[in-house]
């Protein structure tokens, strides 16, 4: 292969149950390049990984890889590994109990007279994360270290194991603006040796920042390769849109304030849940869109948690349109009106295995109760209309939910606490790995809720999203509410203050 | 083709086609297998041996469905719980003497007491596992073991025998009607429990709690609460299956009554194509996997292998029934296909 190409796939194809997950698209990847591939929801980005990485078969098509005669076909991971590609996820598959050095080897542990030869191992292994400037201590374990560590640990393990093509599958979204920054200089080491790197992401400031070329799915097919400097961010927008695109701040709010401050929903006083947040109060009132803002571990998710009972609030008060509420679990909250979003989508939102009617339906199932079953026919109206209110792609009511794309698992997650009517909505993350596209959809949606009338709790680790959505924001630091920002101060620069602590500077 | 894809992917397509498979070796060995007699006016025969035979597997099964899906994992006192609830029957009927010619108490008290003794059995393993979180292994090992010793105490390490006519009844047949009582027990369990499930939206719950705990809490379910009523259910199982095992041998003998059927209730759920792993589970399923255990026993006796070599071939049945229905050995022979027809193509 010429011009230093290490891996290209030509003509690829693969079908799903009743949709085309790839049509005939083909990817090229050079040495010492990072390429980002980019799409909306559903473009086929994630199933295109893992038709390289052997985790899917597909249908028609090759892939060659430099080093080796002929067409390529991985059947598994270890597969493609051994052919030169590794992938390393943004949830990190590696075990937290073990041992920096146990990580970096395990399943290749150097070996004398048959034992693990622990002291080459651990000597190794600082060889290896100096090389790359991570200056940690090996022999410790996993666990001791920040998600960023470890992704940059598994990074490290990847490259060790002589990975030509390294795939990054959105390795940004758990990290907050210091860490990406660490993982950049670390990609661009890996880079200068000559490693070509696939980057999944959503962020296109990052695209911008680090990459070389961009290849742009829409729909399962290619829309094609371009050189990040002649590609502006609107036209990659518009690439993969589909369409022209009209600026994303034509959502910003129509002066009107829905907010009605004589109508409070939900009143904490003192609320608390030891180890995550301190005592905070909080009032929300309806018709709002309140944000949390802070950095990554600043009690953001916690707050709310405290409020919906997913932590049980271990001091405090909180009262509910008035009435005194005490949470014991999640459906307290929820009879009371409440309805919550989690986070982390894979781990606390979406019930893989069953269908999409079954994850709509269960929360509105779980206030009625168990003898009060809604009926097929119900289910399957409420499902619809949910499908087609929120257009969520699907190829049937029945589909199991973990074959959708990660937008639309957040959809029918938006849908479930939809159906139950709720007058306080609390949505942690709901935009985190979705496409620009469904972003938009669900800033529009939670507005419109907001002026009919529902409370709104927004959180989202994007500045500017906020700014759009929110009518107000209450910032945290430190597992602590520091303050609460009015419409008219929201800012950029008050939002990055506030944050940061006005009196550190 | 469409069609019989349609039909191969349907979810009870290779439970039943591992029951055929069974049968069908009948059809070859011993084609007397399916011939059915009437004798005293009651249906005689292998099949209605099967049928018979299985009923408290089938029982027991349905239980273990409701605690694998809820649980991911198994309950293995089930075999002792329903000896222990055996015991305490035939104690309650016999009036603690070791052997009766009639009732020392209202029948019914004894069935009673027999379920009441399975459900507070089944609530304490639920409780252990749900709410103190202790592995499912371990938490049903304590009565797996301890469960043989109390029905000991309580029989004074004797058989107790209760020999009345109307006892026995449960176990074998009543009067006029040509099937074994234990079929229908076995039937109107599993309907009762089919509806249960289907009616309530108790079997969506179980689902979405073993699929995925977490995320069912944030929903507003209680997962301890759910957790622990499969279990208390599956004791409730092993009280009627406890009964039906005493009243075949219309005596109680609490080292032997329901030995090792734990392992086999477990195998009839997994037969039944149901993920140990808990989740999404199918009833229908592991009923026909305990039929198909019990076919494959009775079939082994019918070929008249000795009663202790039984289970080195019963053995070798599963491992063929298990392979058939692994995900992994389906990829495999794709795999295998696929190279024959490259190479023919190449060729």
């Amino acid at each position: 292969m010429d011009n230093g190409v290490v891996l290209t796939m030509r003509h690829i194809d693969k079908n799903f149950p009743g949709v085309v997950a790839l049509s005939n698209v083909d990817f090229t990847l050079r040495a010492g390049e990072v390429h980002a591939l980019m799409g909306e929801n559903g473009a086929g980005k994630s199933t295109l990984i893992k038709v390289l990485t052997g985790v899917e078969e597909f249908e028609s098509g090759e892939i060659r890889i430099e080093g080796r005669e002929g067409a390529i076909i991985n059947r598994s991971p270890q597969e493609a590994q051994a052919n030169g590609i590794s992938t390393v996820y943004q949830e990190v598959n590696l075990c937290p109990n073990l041992s920096v050095a146990e990580n970096l080897f395990i399943g290749r542990e150097p070996k004398k007279a048959g034992l693990i030869d622990w002291k080459t191992m651990n000597k190794k292994s600082k060889e290896i994360l100096d090389n790359l400037d991570i200056h940690i201590d090996v022999t410790r374990t996993l666990d001791n270290y920040s998600i960023a560590i470890q992704q940059m640990i598994a990074i490290a393990r990847a490259v060790d194991m002589s990975a030509k093509v390294l795939i990054l599958d959105e390795p940004t979204s758990s990290l907050d603006d210091g860490e990406v920054e660490k993982l950049f200089v670390l990609m661009r080491k890996l880079k200068d040796q000559g490693v070509g790197i696939i980057f999944v992401t959503h962020f296109l400031e990052q695209v911008y920042e680090i990459c070389d070329r961009i290849t742009v799915l829409r729909n399962g097919t290619l829309v094609g390769e371009y050189e990040v400097e002649n590609l502006p961010r609107v036209q990659l927008v518009a690439k993969m849109m589909g369409k022209d695109f009209d600026d994303l701040a034509a959502i910003k709010k129509e002066g009107v304030s829905t907010v009605k401050k004589d109508q409070v929903v939900i009143d904490a006083k003192g609320l608390s849940h030891t180890g995550t947040i301190k005592p905070f109060d909080i009032e929300i009132h309806r018709g709002e869109v309140i944000g949390l803002t802070g950095l990554l571990g600043s009690g953001r998710s916690e707050l709310a948690r405290a409020i919906y009972g997913a932590d049980k609030a271990d001091k405090g008060e909180l009262k509910v349109n008035g009435k005194k509420l005490l949470v014991g679990a999640p459906i307290d909250a929820m009879m009371a009106g409440m309805g919550y979003l989690p986070e982390n989508r894979k781990e606390e939102g979406i019930i893989a295995d069953l269908s999409v009617r079954e994850n709509i339906i269960i929360a509105l199932q779980a206030k009625r109760g168990m003898f009060k079953l809604l009926s097929r026919k119900e289910q399957e109206e409420f499902t619809d209309k949910y499908i087609d209110m929120l257009q969520i792609k699907t190829a049937d009511r029945e589909t199991p939910i973990k074959q959708l794309s990660g937008g639309n698992q957040q959809k029918v997650i938006l849908g479930r606490w939809l159906l139950t009517n709720p007058d306080f909505l609390i949505l942690d993350e709901p935009t985190r790995g979705i496409d620009i596209g469904t972003k938009t959809e669900i800033q529009k949606l939670v507005l419109k809720f907001a002026a009919e009338g529902m409370a709104v709790m927004f959180i989202s680790s994007e500045i500017e999203e906020m700014i759009r959505t929110c009518s107000r924001m209450a910032v945290l630091r430190d597992g602590m509410k520091v303050g609460e920002l009015e419409e008219n101060e929201l800012n950029q620069v008050n939002i990055m203050q506030a944050i940061a602590g006005g009196d550190k500077g | 083709m469409n069609k019989l894809k349609k039909i191969t992917s349907y979810r009870l397509f290779l439970p039943l086609v591992c029951l055929a498979f069974v049968l069908l070796l009948n059809v070859i060995k011993t084609p007397s297998f399916f011939q059915i007699s009437v004798n005293n006016g009651v249906l005689y025969g292998y099949v209605i041996d099967v049928i018979n035979r299985a009923s408290e597997l089938v029982i027991l099964a349905v239980g273990m469905t409701l605690v694998v899906a809820a649980s991911g994992g198994t309950d293995i006192s089930v075999g002792a719980v329903s000896a222990l609830s055996g015991a305490v029957c035939c104690c309650v009927l016999s009036g603690g003497e070791q052997s009766t010619n009639e009732y020392h108490a209202p029948y019914i008290l004894g069935v009673l007491v027999a379920v009441l003794v399975g459900l507070v059995c089944g609530a304490w393993n639920g409780f252990l596992v749900a709410k103190m979180r202790i592995q499912p292994m371990v938490a049903t090992l304590i009565l797996f073991t301890a469960g043989r010793g109390i029905a000991q105490l309580i029989t004074d390490g004797q058989m107790i025998y209760v020999r009345v006519e109307h006892f026995k009844q449960l176990g074998a047949f009543i009067k006029g009607i040509p099937l074994p009582t234990p079929v229908f027990v076995a039937v109107i369990v599993v309907i009762l429990t089919t509806l249960l499930l289907k009616k309530t939206a108790l079997g969506l719950y179980i689902e979405t709690v073993g699929i995925n705990a977490k995320a069912a809490r944030l929903v507003g379910l209680n997962s301890v609460m759910i957790q622990f009523l499969t279990y208390a259910f599956c004791g409730l199982c092993s009280g009627i299956a406890g009964l039906i095992i005493t009243s075949r041998v219309y005596s109680i003998d609490a080292n032997n009554a329901g030995l090792n059927m734990e392992l086999d209730a477990i195998l009839a759920v997994a037969l039944g194509g149901n993920s140990l792993g808990g989740g999404k589970f199918s009833l229908l399923g592991s009923v026909i996997g305990a039929y198909t255990i019990q076919a494959l026993t009775t079939t082994l006796y019918a070929m008249s292998v000795p009663a202790d070599q039984i289970p080195v071939y019963k053995a070798i049945v599963v491992v063929i029934i298990v392979s058939l229905q692994s995900p992994e050995l389906m990829r495999m022979w794709k795999n295998f296909k696929n190279r024959i027809g490259a190479g023919k193509k190449v060729a």
